[in-house]
């Protein structure tokens, strides 16, 4: 599917919007006003917004605790996400979820998910329901390396073999889950080979900084999986920016690393591949920028506005039953 | 009324909701071609096809995590775990998953799941396979938890289960498959949340369920002979929790024991006496008694193992204790 410049210059502005909210979302921790953990995408842009931008509205979304990506290139409101940090009602989650459980079922979307690997079997069961019902969606699961070497991860992969689901698994690898390297925490480096074990097709995107490749890849993914051939897993080699979640002293690596990394800045290759290619002006990206940093604005102010949920709704979704 | 064994109650329970809502089905370990561990399933798979009766590979956490998944999208799983004791490989589902899902997300997802297992001791399996560890699963908000007694209630209450919208487990015990009782004809449910008085007594209240309400049925029958008439109350559910009728029974009798098959620290009996103190504390007349399992893993020697678990005799003497 050729993407036109409108195209582009949307995809542009969901990963500058992600790194804004990022931004902005460390402020406000900083300042004390998101409590819990705040685990930031910056520097992973270019995975789910590659994903997002190829899914059909019928392919399911679930990821980890490191949503807040995800949730904007889903459509999500910046103003919905920050107000869901501050705890407030307009939350997308109504204050009751935090950074880690943010979701939006209308949007294909079902979360944030903050057990490490818990939400594999979760994700081929929904993968299980859309077979059974003979409905054609795929569902996308996203995890980090680390949740590769959890006993969910296999029982999950392997069911979905079993029973021939419709499921993407997509493994980002960042290189490390919390402080601890892949080399040192999976008896393979190259994760995706974990697949082979199950039967299962996989693959290495080892570019997963460049959007267009994370497009290639994924798109050929849900490809093989729309064709009724089973699952697939694919593994996008990418790394984050900022530390683990916040506060994380980052002894575990040296400066020199991630400032190398930063040369592939995911938004910056971006930039240079709609520049470069002459696909739109930096002035077109410039006024995206800009447009982002009203938007974000207006989404803290909205936010930091908007009620806290009322004592007299503590027990409200308690049950599902009784609504 | 027809008189029929708890397994056909449990089995009838099941056939007649898959024949009456097509998003019915059952996955599980040896539930199709075996016809089930206890053979409630006997004959599912030929009537309703692989599709719909799942044998699963040995991962109580897929089975589980795969039954929430599908249920959040819309199907009425029942996840059969073989025995509870394998329910804890299966933990992070039962108390971390299923129970959050609907608050945790503000109300956007909810999980209409059964996980149908079976406890208890008395078969000589060694302490890893005889367990009754119900009161740690009705610890959690969010999680429905029941456990009958009678095949009627069987019935009823698996029926109610699975058109509840929100998760349930469903304690059966393994050692009570062969018992009988009347259950009505046609279709009806048992309500979930809702105690009831088996047995009309004015002496002493036994607040009991599951095995414990066997125990206490034959233990009133001796205490009549000697002209005592005790009231048993069927809690049928652990959470929701009905202390109604308990409480209005300890009112009458002032008096009250509390028969359960698990051991007694931190577990239903400590909750139930807790409670009818609170509320009633003015009406006691003696000390409530608990009669439990000894605090012991459960040996295999038979004549040891009896002597572990609580017996007839034990309620017979914990009732004149009270009187
Ligand atoms: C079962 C479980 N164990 C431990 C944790 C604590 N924990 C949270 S994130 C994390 C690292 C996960 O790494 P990875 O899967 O690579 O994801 P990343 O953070 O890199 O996106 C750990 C250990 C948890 N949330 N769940
Ligand atoms: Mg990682």
């Amino acid at each position: 599917m050729a993407l036109k410049k409108k195209d582009h210059l949307e995809l542009y502005r969901q990963m500058v919007l992600i790194r804004r909210v990022e931004e902005r979302s460390a402020e406000l921790y900083q300042a004390g006003k998101i409590g819990g953990f705040l685990h930031l995408y910056i520097g992973q842009e270019a995975v789910s917004t590659g994903i997002v931008s190829v899914r059909q509205p019928q392919d399911r979304i679930i990821t980890a605790y490191r949503d807040h990506g995800v949730a904007l290139n889903v459509g999500i409101s910046a103003k919905a996400v920050i107000a869901e940090l501050l705890g407030k009602e307009t939350g997308v989650s109504k204050g009751r979820g935090g950074s880690m459980h943010m979701a939006d079922v209308e949007k294909n979307f079902w979360g944030g998910h903050a057990i490490v690997g818990a939400h594999l079997p979760i994700a081929a069961g929904m993968a299980l329901g859309d077979q059974y019902e003979g409905r054609d969606g795929v569902t996308i699961c996203m995890f980090g390396d680390g949740a590769t070497n959890i006993g969910f991860f296999h029982e999950g992969v392997n069911l979905s073999k079993v029973w021939n689901l419709p499921v993407l698994w997509l493994c980002e690898n960042n290189q490390y889950g919390m402080g601890t390297a892949v080399d040192r925490a999976s008896a393979v480096e190259q994760i995706h080979m974990k697949a082979e074990g199950y039967g299962i097709p996989h693959s290495r995107l080892e570019d997963g900084m460049d959007i267009m490749k994370v497009r290639e890849a994924v798109g050929a993914a849900l490809d093989h999986i729309r064709s009724g051939k089973g699952p697939y897993f694919l593994e996008v080699m990418t790394y984050r920016f900022q530390g683990h979640s916040m506060g994380d002293p980052q002894r575990y690596r040296e400066k020199d690393e991630v400032t190398k990394w930063e040369k592939s800045d995911p938004i910056g290759i971006y930039h240079r591949y709609i520049v470069g290619d002459k696909i739109a002006a930096k002035a077109d990206l410039d006024k995206i920028e800009e447009a982002v940093e009203v938007e974000v604005n207006e989404a803290i102010e909205f936010a930091e506005a908007s009620p806290d949920p009322g004592f007299d709704t503590l027990y409200d979704y308690m049950y599902a039953s009784k609504e | 009324m027809a008189i029929i064994t708890m397994r056909q109650a449990i089995s009838d329970a099941l056939w007649e909701e898959m024949e009456r809502d097509p998003k019915v089905f059952i996955m599980g370990q040896e539930v199709g071609v075996w016809g089930g561990t206890y053979a409630v399933t006997k004959g599912f798979l030929d009537h309703f096809g692989e599709k719909r009766v799942r044998d699963t590979p040995i991962a109580e956490s897929a089975i589980v995590g795969a039954g929430i998944g599908a249920s959040m999208v819309g199907l009425r799983p029942v996840s059969e775990i073989m025995t509870i004791n394998f329910a804890f490989v299966a933990m992070d589902y039962i108390v971390n998953e299923a129970p959050k899902m609907h608050t945790m997300f503000g109300g956007q997802m909810s999980v209409p799941l059964v996980i149908r297992t079976a406890g208890g001791g008395g078969r000589q399996l060694g302490a890893t396979h005889s367990q009754t560890p119900d009161a740690i699963f009705a610890h959690f908000p969010g999680l429905k938890v029941v456990s009958p007694g009678t095949p009627a209630d069987a019935k009823g209450l698996l029926k109610a289960a699975i058109r509840d919208n929100d998760p349930v487990l469903f304690i059966e015990h393994a050692a009570m498959y062969q018992i009988r009782g009347e259950v009505p004809e046609g279709d009806y449910t048992t309500p979930i949340g809702v105690s009831k008085v088996q047995r009309e007594g004015d002496a002493v209240t036994i607040v009991t369920y599951c095995k414990g309400l066997q125990l206490s049925m034959a233990a009133a029958e001796q205490l009549s002979a000697e002209g005592i008439e005790v009231e048993i109350v069927d809690l049928r559910s652990l959470r929701p929790l009905d202390m109604g009728p308990a409480l209005e029974s300890f009112k009458k009798t002032n008096r009250a024991v509390i028969v359960e098959e698990g051991w007694p620290s931190y577990g239903v009996g400590a909750e139930v006496a807790t409670r009818l103190y609170e509320a009633a504390f003015d009406y006691a007349d003696a000390p409530i008694k608990r009669v439990a399992q000894k605090e012991v893993p459960l040996p295999y020697n038979a004549a040891l193992e009896q002597f572990a678990l609580p017996q007839v005799d034990d309620v017979v003497a914990a009732v004149k204790e009270v009187l």
